[in-house]
């Protein structure tokens, strides 16, 4: 399958994905929040839909990785490993979102407040990438 | 259990769809977010579908007076563009055009045992209680 093509009919299950849980359980598919949501107290059936949403992501999506034969990691090392995962941990709580809640759910309700978020963290990210890549050399 | 099935469900759904798109590739991502390179710009046709598919269904779904499995819709309210929007997704932008990684793919990688996800998953978390803990009052 062509890549924009593979890419366009992943978007549309990420779209209906989001769809579904509104649908069925009136709850949006941001998931730093649904992750975030996991380390909070909260009543036992709010945290239980979240584990639930969080297993089935990780179970089909680490088995489609395999069996789609796609296994890359990041490039980056250890450290900016680390970095990175403290900065979108953080990032995401401070903002309210990240590419599912801001972008895919936030842009689906057509929220002005989710278009900012996902027009300054797209455009950080290929400042960030630019420098990386082009200022300092770093191998792509 | 219908709305836990439903979870489950769902998110299985959107993991098949991070690893079909290649969003689970951060190469793939930093490629897309390369614009003054090599820039492949598959990545733009995922938010397309993705989006494309929300703006229908979520106007059909609102359509409905409650959702099928539970009591009440739980949107986000807050409309306003303020210092925490703002900063909090740069802080993101920084996170993720270093790693390629965001939350959702991060976590499909972890599930498929990429060690780099390995590293990058837990820090995440930290990150947001971090967030949580240290700096939420403040701001």
């Amino acid at each position: 399958m062509h890549p924009w093509l593979s890419a366009l009919l992943g978007g549309v299950l990420i779209g209906a994905a989001a769809t579904l849980l509104l649908l069925l359980n009136g709850r949006v598919a941001g998931i730093s929040g649904i992750i975030s949501g996991l380390t909070q107290a909260s009543r036992r059936e709010e945290w239980t839909w979240r584990a639930a949403f969080v297993a089935g992501l990780m179970i089909a999506g680490g088995v489609a990785m395999h069996w789609l034969g796609q296994t890359n990691g990041s490039p980056a090392s250890v450290p900016f490993l680390i970095g990175a995962g403290l900065l979108v941990g953080f990032g995401t709580r401070l903002g309210g979102g990240c590419t599912s809640g801001h972008g895919v759910c936030g842009l689906g309700r057509l929220s002005k407040r989710s278009l900012v978020a996902v027009l300054v963290f797209m455009g950080v990210a290929v400042i960030t990438v630019f420098v990386v890549r082009h200022v300092a050399g770093a191998a792509p | 259990m219908k709305r836990v099935l439903a979870a489950l469900f769902a998110g299985a759904l959107f993991g098949l769809g991070l690893a079909v798109s290649r969003m689970s590739d951060p190469n793939v991502v930093l490629a897309f977010l390369d614009v003054f390179g090599r820039f492949d710009p598959s990545l733009a046709f995922v938010m397309a579908g993705a989006v494309g598919t929300t703006l229908i269904g979520f106007r059909l779904a609102s359509q409905r007076q409650r959702p099928l499995f539970a009591d009440d819709f739980q949107l986000p309210t807050s409309r306003v563009i303020d210092a925490p929007l703002l900063v909090g997704a740069a802080i993101f932008g920084v996170g993720w055009g270093l790693a390629g990684y965001c939350p959702g793919p991060a976590l499909v990688a972890l599930g498929g045992g990429i060690d780099s996800a390995l590293v990058f998953v837990p820090a995440m978390i930290i990150g947001s209680l971090i967030q949580r803990y240290g700096f939420s009052a403040r701001m």
